[in-house]
């Protein structure tokens, strides 16, 4: 179609988190304009960070995002912690990981049946699915709402945790709560099979484009989402305090938002960047799914980070389930309970820092990094979000795609185009720093 | 008459905020399969890609008021709704949004965005109230479940809701609580809304005041906290400034 014209403005790209556009414009079969646009509001959360305690530092930036605040919690607790020179116990860090593990399914069941199963199953959302897929909704909805239930036990809610704070946790799990918890997981496993059957007849678009893996890495045996360093499908590996050279964060002329690169122009980060790194460390029985459902490292088809997530909800449930027995095995010293973080009366004692957190949260690494003054009050703060990532990587993915599929109609492409954004679940509320993008027409 | 007979069309709208409580609704679970029954949801961006263009019985709408865009937007979605519901701390009180009016405006947008500051917007945090005329109020950072349920209750019935206008002491008390000032640690909970069931002291955490201030405060009891546990107003004042910034707004109009 050497002489097609398409014009497509997406405003408000829908099922994903925040807002997002998409502006495709082609004359006469040439490419004028591919982009993914971030149109959300600033909220300049590193900027009000100043002059907050440190130990405020988590509640706030939890509210960065309310579907990965349990991932910022961690990650900003993580940075606190390595700007005050605290060591979280080994029991705290098993809770800790057992809360990722709670938010990975919780958020990957939401992405997969609610958000990117309508695409698949060709229905505008699951809102028409409750008369056609009735059974389907309602099983998502009681996967979802159990995830929720089980983490609102370990932490008090979901959304915005409270009971996980610098230096641990306020409230500990009592052998009832865990015993609970262990029960409700279990109770999910019919519907973890129901989810894999369905997972199997998924279709996803056929399309390839090489590029860079970027993630946690570690050299044990466990799959790294809670601690490790930064890596690359392409060899590199630093600590995380070098977060920035892996970052590289970067304003390009043609567009105002920030973009980062490592070793070419975009990267990936997210489920599928964690399949390709270290998909040797899963759990046995996600190893055993993922080669059912076919997915192999390095794959480089980004539509299949969807069929990565669903891989990582099995490796999360059954890496939960080993979690809590081993929790109820050694017992919880409850002696460990700490009183709320804002530290009023010193326990924690303070000094001044330069921290950083690299967590695996669902959509991908997130760094958090505050620098403190001898009072433990913050200077500056610095928040990179998975989708900022992305961005860049979604932009050269569609530049791609757009001339393999430029004889389709006008909605195909769109469709495609969304689905193919969709597919990185990308989480633009998170937007600490985004700038709204303005053309020259 | 035959509007009555008719499921009224509900739609969800976010402005700058984490969109917790929108996923709020998604926790439900089957629940809101009830609720779907009872309610036409004709749009609701983050979950779905349908788009309504008549009017709406009931909007939700999630988030602060930071930009000229989002100040136009709001406008309009309450020149077409009956019924306008400001749901969460981002849209009842500004909420964390509101820190940002500690700062200077210019500086803060440079502090993050650096020389290129100027390319996009950003004014002065405001929750709804303060641009648009709101007809209910779901507070709370994030709303709180069982008080949702009693507000869609309400709206949709067309009687008032009356917020809690208590502090959450008085749940924290029928809970068992430990006082936290006994615990060495001060809690916003005496100055706070109550509603959410004294939701994180029960978790061991403090109060930090997300559903907004109550309208009479016990002035005396709580000059008396201050002495008792020799607190300065600055420590309790900054602790204010995370949600409650914007109400100093309310304050001057």
């Amino acid at each position: 179609m050497a002489n097609k014209t398409v014009k497509i403005d997406v405003e408000y790209l829908t099922r994903v988190e925040g807002h997002g556009n998409i502006v495709i414009d082609v004359k006469e079969g040439k490419i004028d304009k591919c982009e993914f646009q971030v149109v959300e509001s600033p909220r300049l959360f590193e900027g009000m960070l100043r002059g907050r305690s440190i130990f405020e530092a988590q509640h706030i930036t939890s509210r960065i995002c309310g579907i990965c605040s349990c991932g910022h919690s961690l990650a900003s607790i993580q940075a606190a912690e390595d700007a005050l020179g605290v060591t979280p116990t080994e029991q705290t860090i098993k809770l800790r990981k057992l809360l990722l593990d709670y938010e990975f399914l919780d958020s990957h069941v939401l992405h997969v049946y609610l958000l990117a199963a309508p695409d698949v199953l060709g229905v505008p959302s699951f809102v028409p699915l409750v008369k056609t897929h009735n059974a389907v909704v309602r099983r998502a909805l009681r996967m979802k709402k159990l995830c929720n239930d089980v983490c609102d036990i370990l932490v008090g809610r979901h959304v915005h945790p409270i009971s996980a704070i610098v230096g641990g946790f306020t409230k500990l799990p009592r052998p009832k709560d865990l015993d609970a918890m262990l029960e409700m997981l279990e109770s999910m496993r019919d519907d973890m099979a129901e989810t894999l059957a369905l997972a199997k007849t998924l279709q996803f678009p056929d399309f390839y484009r090489e590029t860079e893996y970027v993630g946690l890495v570690s050299d044990d045996e466990e799959y790294p989402l809670l601690m490790g360093d930064v890596g690359s499908t392409d060899g590199k590996r630093l600590g995380k305090k070098d977060y920035r050279q892996a970052t590289n964060e970067f304003i390009d002329p043609r567009s105002s938002a920030k973009f980062a690169k490592w070793s070419r122009d975009s990267y990936l980060v997210g489920a599928l960047a964690r399949f390709n790194l270290n998909s040797d460390k899963l759990h046995p029985t996600a190893k055993a799914i993922a080669e059912e459902l076919g997915l192999k490292p390095i794959c480089h088809n980004p539509y299949l980070n969807t069929v990565a997530q669903v891989v990582e909800i099995v490796h999360c449930y059954e890496h939960a389930i080993d979690l809590i027995k081993d929790l109820k095995k050694n017992g919880i010293n409850y002696d460990e309970e700490i009183v709320v973080g804002v530290n009023e009366q010193q326990k924690i004692p303070v000094r001044a820092g330069d921290g950083v957190g690299a967590v695996e949260v669902p959509r991908g690494i997130l760094f958090h990094n505050y620098v403190t003054d001898s009072n433990g009050i913050i200077e500056q703060a610095n928040c990179i979000i998975p989708t900022n990532q992305n961005i860049a990587n979604i932009e050269y993915d569609m530049m791609k795609l757009l001339p393999e599929i430029l004889d389709q109609t006008k909605e195909e492409i769109t469709l495609k185009m969304e689905m193919l954004v969709r597919a990185y679940d990308p989480c633009i509320s998170c937007s600490a720093h985004y700038l709204n993008v303005k053309f020259v027409e | 008459m035959e509007r009555m007979l008719m499921k009224p069309k509900v739609a969800f709208f976010d402005f700058a905020c984490c969109e917790g409580c929108q996923l709020q609704v998604a926790n439900l679970g089957e629940a809101l399969l009830d609720i779907l029954g009872a309610i036409d949801v004709v749009e609701f961006r983050e979950v779905m890609s349908e788009k309504w263009d008549k009017n709406y019985d009931v909007a939700i709408v999630e988030g602060s008021i930071t930009d000229e865009h989002a100040e136009q937007r709001i406008r309009k979605i309450r020149d077409r709704s009956a019924v306008l519901i400001a749901y969460g701390s981002c849209a009842t009180i500004g909420g964390v949004n509101g820190m940002k009016n500690s700062f200077v405006l210019d500086e803060i947008r440079q502090s993050v965005y650096g020389k290129d500051y100027q390319l996009f917007d950003s004014k002065k945090t405001r929750p709804i109230h303060q641009v648009v005329k709101v007809d209910y109020f779901i507070n709370g950072c994030p709303v709180y479940h069982p008080e949702v349920i009693e507000v869609l209750k309400c709206a949709l019935r067309g009687v008032p809701y009356a917020v809690p206008d208590n502090p959450v002491c008085s749940e924290c008390k029928l809970n068992e609580n430990v006082c936290m000032y006994d615990r060495g640690v001060a809690c916003l909970g005496p100055w706070t809304k109550a509603g959410c069931n004294s939701w994180c002291i029960n978790n061991g955490n403090i109060c930090y005041g997300c559903r907004g201030m109550v309208t009479n405060p016990a002035r005396n009891g709580a000059n008396d906290i201050m002495a008792r546990y020799d607190l300065n107003f600055d420590l309790i004042r900054n602790k204010f400034d995370m949600y409650n910034k914007c109400s100093e707004e309310d304050k001057n109009g």
